[in-house]
Formats: structure tokens, sequence, C-alpha cells
């Protein structure tokens, strides 16, 4: 749970923009966060709300161009990422801050043994000799459940099921036991019953290795289970960040509560008719100068079109960027 | 809710699609994949069947078999009484109008160099003589029924969001005015808050049209709220079938207590409290299914007689199907075990 220290990754004022042939795209907008010691961050939002655009920008996996990060500070082990050279950025990915992404089979190198892949960084990070890596690489996937794990060593990717692979994958990030993981919709290719075994795998591995995790999803399901901490994203910016019980209980973004009220559950009351969310999501031709969800917003008035809303504290370590009070049901005094 | 019997519009029984796996210089046969394998069940006249389970499980092939979109490998269809399980695809042809898709993936599925009103209005191509103005009219009709604006009648799919272009697909499917249409995953590919739009329209359409629905879809919760009854595939055959406030109150058989029980609940005060069925290992090889029960290698309930001896499909409550030795009353009975009652029991707890 977050302790209120220092966090371990401090990023302010991150500005991303994507400049194709048909102009700029704005796909992160003044996003800021903090990500405390050990805990698990979720974030959820609109598929383009800059979910992953986010993470990407901050550890310098995004290709300039197009990409261009225009403005921010990412602060990690005391130094800027968005300073440092791109030799210390990629030993800090590969030893420092781990990643998982959707498509394992994007992420693992189909000529390579999964032997091999593992054993790499440990030897390149953590200057172990063939045999000592081996034997780590064997522990790990232990550690995340494959069976036979020692046999395993040597085949590769494409021997593996898609529920193996995400270990796989899994297993490679936690090699050198990072300070951070950063999992961006680890489980959404995967079947619910194989999501289970990952998420309880990552409740287990959090509690061993005490990492700090954020976790992209879009299935708030996932986030009510595992997030210690919600932040939601939409339209290339944080509309909300709160605890994840506060976030369920008293969402403040309309954005947050139209989204919490458009799923189904499987147990509990039925409803007979699903909400929905009218509308389109914003294109994101340039800077936002009025809150990105005004045209699809049923609180929406002048104020909104004119200014984007800070984002400002709405409880304890709860905050939202909107004009709207919906305790009051009249504009906020901000 | 009827007052008079519903009509059953749909019979499948028996059925059993296998493809074969060719290997070698020569692409000889080597064996077979039991995508579906002796599957049967009804769907009344205006009622949504949900099919859920994991990917692989056959789902698609059971509804493109059905649709006749493959030359079955055995079992018999009847549509509005109709037996086609054996038609040639040439006398199927006047047939198809009655029976339309819906796609998962509404970009792969439109072809991107026709307009809307040309994608839309292929079907009427096809299968009627009505003229040009006639046609055209009926283009409008079906827009507004998906509520798509007729002003973009000319515009071309990569114009249109995610959810729009699902609405396309939807309005060629009623083209025709079909009485059954097979939604295979039709709001997997769309996010969370476009999904509910394009729900509440099928289910706006199946009231003025009185339509039928094979639901296939792996999101339970969607099809908790979609479905009348639900059928629950594991490696080709049908594990349950229930009406769906059963099947999710009180599901019998293991793999759909697994099953429901790793859905999260979004709502940590309920996520917090729940137990979780964790099944181990993978679903194996439809082209190798286990011997005995299909599900033996992951259940969690396992008997001796799971290895060997395959369950067959019984209704143990009125409307409630489950293929299971748990709720098979004799080899309950010499297993010692009284089985629906805990069953039952362990999936309240879970609550
Ligand atoms: N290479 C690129 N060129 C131009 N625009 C891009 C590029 N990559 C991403 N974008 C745009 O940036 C925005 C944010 O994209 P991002 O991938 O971060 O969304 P996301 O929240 O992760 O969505 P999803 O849930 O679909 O993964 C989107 O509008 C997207 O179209
Ligand atoms: N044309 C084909 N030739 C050979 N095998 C096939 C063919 N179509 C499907 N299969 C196999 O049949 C099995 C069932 O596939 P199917 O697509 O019906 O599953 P599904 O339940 O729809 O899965 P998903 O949820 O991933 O869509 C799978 O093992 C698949 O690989
Ligand atoms: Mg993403
Ligand atoms: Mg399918």
């Amino acid at each position: 749970m977050p302790d209120g220290g220092a966090p371990v990754l401090d990023v302010k004022g991150l500005q991303t923009v994507f400049r194709t042939r048909s102009g700029e795209v704005h796909a992160v907008n003044s996003v800021s966060f903090q990500l405390q010691p050990g805990e698990l961050l979720g974030v959820v939002g609109e598929s383009g709300s800059g979910k992953s655009v986010t993470m990407m920008s901050l550890i310098g996996l995004l290709p300039s161009p197009p990409a261009e990060v225009r403005a921010g500070t990412v602060t990690f082990g005391g130094a800027d990422l968005l300073k440092v050279r791109e030799k210390q950025l990629r030993d800090i990915r590969g030893a420092r801050i781990g990643f998982v992404f959707q498509d394992p089979m994007t992420s693992l190198n189909p000529v390579f043994t999964v032997g091999y892949q593992l054993a790499e960084p440990l030897r390149k990070h953590m200057g172990m000799d063939k045999a000592a890596a081996r034997r780590r690489a064997v522990e790990l996937l232990e550690l995340v459940g494959i069976p036979d794990a020692a046999r395993r060593l040597d085949d590769y990717p494409h021997q593996f099921s898609g529920g193996m692979r995400q270990r796989v994958m899994i297993a490679i990030a936690l090699a050198c036991e990072p300070e951070v993981l950063i999992a961006d919709e680890p489980t959404t290719a995967l079947d619910v019953t194989i999501q289970a075994q990952i998420i309880e795998l990552m409740k287990e591995l959090r509690q061993r290795l005490g990492m700090a995790v954020i976790w992209i999803t879009h299935d708030l399901g996932v986030i009510a289970g595992i997030a210690d901490r919600v932040m939601v994203m939409y339209g290339g910016q944080v509309v909300e960040q709160a605890p994840v019980k506060d976030l369920f209980a008293t969402p403040q973004h309309p954005y947050t509560r139209a989204l919490l009220q458009t799923v189904p559950h499987v147990t509990g009351a039925r409803a007979d008719r699903l909400n929905v969310i009218e509308g389109q999501p914003p294109v994101l031709s340039a800077p936002p100068r009025a809150c990105p969800f005004r045209a699809r917003c049923s609180h929406a008035f002048a104020r909104c079109g004119q200014q984007n809303p800070p984002r400002v504290p709405v409880g304890p370590g709860h905050d939202a960027a909107c004009f709207w009070n919906p305790e009051t049901g009249a504009p906020r005094d901000v | 809710m009827f007052d008079a019997p519903p009509k059953k519009l749909v019979e499948v029984s028996g059925l059993k699609m296998h493809f074969p796996i060719h290997a070698g210089l020569l692409q000889r046969r080597v064996g077979e994949v039991r995508a579906v394998d002796d599957v049967s069940f009804d769907i009344f006249e205006g009622e949504t069947l949900g099919l859920v389970g994991e990917s692989g499980c056959g789902k698609s092939t059971c509804g493109r078999a059905i649709l006749r979109l493959y030359d079955i490998t055995a079992g018999s269809i009847r549509i509005d009484g109709e037996e086609i399980g054996q038609t040639s695809q040439h006398a199927l042809r006047p047939r198809r109008p009655k029976m339309q898709m819906v796609f998962q993936d509404p970009q792969a599925s439109l072809n991107p160099r026709m307009s809307v009103a040309r994608i839309i209005g292929e079907p009427l191509d096809e299968h009627t003589d009505l003229s040009r103005p006639q046609k055209l009219e009926r283009i409008y009709e079906l827009m507004d029924a998906v509520g798509l604006n007729r002003n973009f009648a000319n515009r071309y799919p990569h114009e249109f969001s995610g959810g729009q272009r699902q609405r396309i697909g939807i309005a060629r499917a009623l083209a025709l005015n079909p009485k059954f249409i097979v939604c295979d995953e039709p709001i997997a590919a769309l996010d969370v808050s476009i999904q509910a739009q394009v729900v509440n329209l099928l289910e706006d359409l199946q009231d003025r049209f009185g339509l039928t629905y094979l639901f296939i879809s792996h999101d339970l919760s969607m099809v908790r709220h979609i479905a009348d009854r639900v059928a629950v595939m594991y490696l080709g055959k049908v594990a349950e079938l229930a009406p769906r406030d059963a099947l999710y109150a009180t599901p019998l058989h293991p793999y759909t207590q697994a099953l429901l029980s790793a859905v999260p609940e979004p709502d940590p005060s309920i996520e917090n409290r729940r137990t979780h069925i964790i099944l181990t290992g993978d679903v194996p090889s439809p082209a190798n299914p286990p011997q005995g029960c299909n599900f033996c290698t992951r259940c969690p309930k396992v008997m001796e007689m799971c290895h060997h001896l395959d369950p067959v499909m019984r209704e143990v409550q009125p409307g409630h199907f489950v293929a299971c030795h748990l709720h098979d009353p004799e080899h309950a009975k010499t297993a010692g075990q009284t089985a629906a009652p805990e069953a039952t029991k362990s999936i309240q707890q879970g609550d």
C-alpha cells in the first residue's frame, strides 16, 4: 500500500505529440502522477485515451519520429529519464523497470529459446556467468508456474500456449528484480480462467518481491481486484485519480461515473438496459483548451468549453479534473 | 411470459464439425481437429441463446456450421422446421436470407472499397429484384434502424468509428428480413463504452423485428445481460445449458463454476470477498482431446470414472442440462456422492 513517502516514480507535466502527415496528434497532455514503492496503480480509460503512449514515453520506447516528448520530467532513482543518455536508459529498462505487453508474441523473440531470453538480462545486468544465469532462469520459470521448467528452457516461444507465453514475459520482466513493473493490458488477450491464474500470480509475486506495478487495463473488474489506486485517463489527460475503494464508491468525474455504469456484472442485480456513453472520443489535433469530455457530458456548462479543468483535490488522495460537483449537483467552487 | 408454448426456430442435434489435419510432403491426412463434437440444442423463436466458452472451444465453428458456412461432418440442423444439415450449397441459396451473421471484427468484414450504401445493399442485389429507388429506400430504412445518419450513405468504412462500423455490419445482416442471426463476438473489438450502444441496438432490433439470436461471446457479464438461456462449451462439447438466471446463480458443471468465478466483478467491495476457483493448466488440444470427460484434466472435482467415461447431457432441473458425472444419479450413488446440493452450496459461499 502507498506509504506517502518518496515515490519510486514521479511524472510531472508529460506531453507527447505525434507528427503525422495529416497533422499533429496530441496523445498525452500534461500528465502527472506518482508511484509509491510497492503499490499497484491501475490505469483505465477509453481506447485511444493515451494509456500506452504515456507509459512508453516515460521509458523512451516510442520511435521518434513520429513521436516527440515535448515537455515533462520523469524522476526515477534521482535522475530524469527524459534527459538521461540512451545507454543508461537501456540499462534501467533492462534491470530496474520491467515491462509486460498485451501480446507476448510481439515482444518475445521467436528465434531465441526462452532460456536464452531469460538468461541474457541476468548476464548483462546482474553479471552472472552462464551456469548461474541458467539456474536462475529455471527458478524464474518455476516462480511464474511453468511446469517442468528445466526442460522447457530450451523451447522456443511458439512452443508455449498464450497463457504460458504471458508467464514467460512476466518471468523475463522480473528477472532482474525491478523496482517498477509496467504491465500494459497483460491479460487482455487471455481467457478468463488463464487471466485469473496470472492475476493470482501477480498478487503473490508482489508480496514476495515488493515491487511497484503500473497495470493498464480496460477491465474494471481486474482493477477492482488488484489495484491499490486507480488513474482514469480520457483524451490524453488524467481526469480522475483515487484509492480503488473511493473510485468505485464515490467517483467524481462524469466520465468515470458513466464508465462504471456501462459495464454489466456477473453477480448481483441485472440491469434491464445498459447505460451508454453517447458520442465519440475527442479528436486530439491540438492541445486541449477546454474539457475533452464536454461534448459527451450531461453536466457540461459554459465554463467547460472555455477552460480545461485542472485536477482539484476532492477527497483524501482523490482528485478530479471537473468543474461540476456531483455531491452538490452544482458547479464546483474552483 | 409466453401464452402459447414457444416455438423452436433452430434445432441442432448431434452436430459435428471435424477439420482434417494434413501433414508431410504429400499432405496426407494424419488426424482431425474435433472443433465441434456432438452438440445438440434448440433456440426458441424470439430468444437469445448465449454461447460462451474459452478461446478455441468451438463457438465460432458451431455458429458457422449452423448457418451451413461449412459442409458439416455429421448431425441435423433444422431452421424454421426445415432440415438443412445435408442440403447442398446450391439448394441453400434461396434459404440464406432467413439466416444471417454479424462478425467480430467490423474492420475486416467490410469491403474498404465499397460505400456504406453498397455494402448494406449488396444482399439486396443478390437476393431481390428491387428497383434502384426501392433499394435506396430500403438502405435508408436500414440505416435509420441501426442509428446511422442517412447522409453518410456514400462514405467508406474507414471514415467510421468501430461502433459505427459494427452498425453497418448489422444493417447489412438485417437487409433481407432474417429470422435468425448468429452474432459472433459482435462487441469484442469495441471499446467498453461503445459495447453498451451496440448491445442495446441488438436488443431493440430483436424487439422490433422478432429476431432470434445465437450470441457468441467470451464476455460472461455481457452474456448475462443479453441472453435468455446460455450454453457453455468446452473443447467442442456443451458442458452445461440453462436459463440465464439459473446458470449464473447455481452453475452445476465444475467448468461453469470455475469460469464464472474467474470473471472479476467491477466492484472492490464484492471482489475482495469473492473466492476464485483457479484452474490449473491449459485447455487440451481439440486434435487430441482427453479420454473420458474432456474436462477431466483440469477439473477440481475429478473422480476415477471421469477418466474413462464420457458423461452424457441430462436435464437435472427443468430446462437445466449438464454433462457431468457428479450430476448423474446412478454414478453419484456408486461414488457415494450427493453432488448437486453440495455444488450449489459452494457457489453460494463464493458469491
Ligand atoms: N504512431 C502513432 N502515430 C500517430 N498517432 C498515434 C501513434 N500511436 C498512437 N497514436 C495516437 O495516440 C493516442 C493515444 O494512443 P494510446 O495507444 O496511448 O491509447 P490507449 O489508451 O493505450 O488505447 P488502447 O486502450 O486502445 O490501447 C491515440 O489517439 C492514438 O491514435
Ligand atoms: N478451418 C479450420 N481448419 C482447421 N481447424 C480449424 C478451422 N477453424 C477452426 N479450427 C479449429 O477448431 C477449433 C475451434 O475453433 P473456433 O474458432 O470455433 O473456436 P472459438 O470458440 O470461436 O474460439 P475464439 O474464442 O478464439 O474465437 C480450434 O482449435 C481451431 O483452431
Ligand atoms: Mg494501449
Ligand atoms: Mg470465435
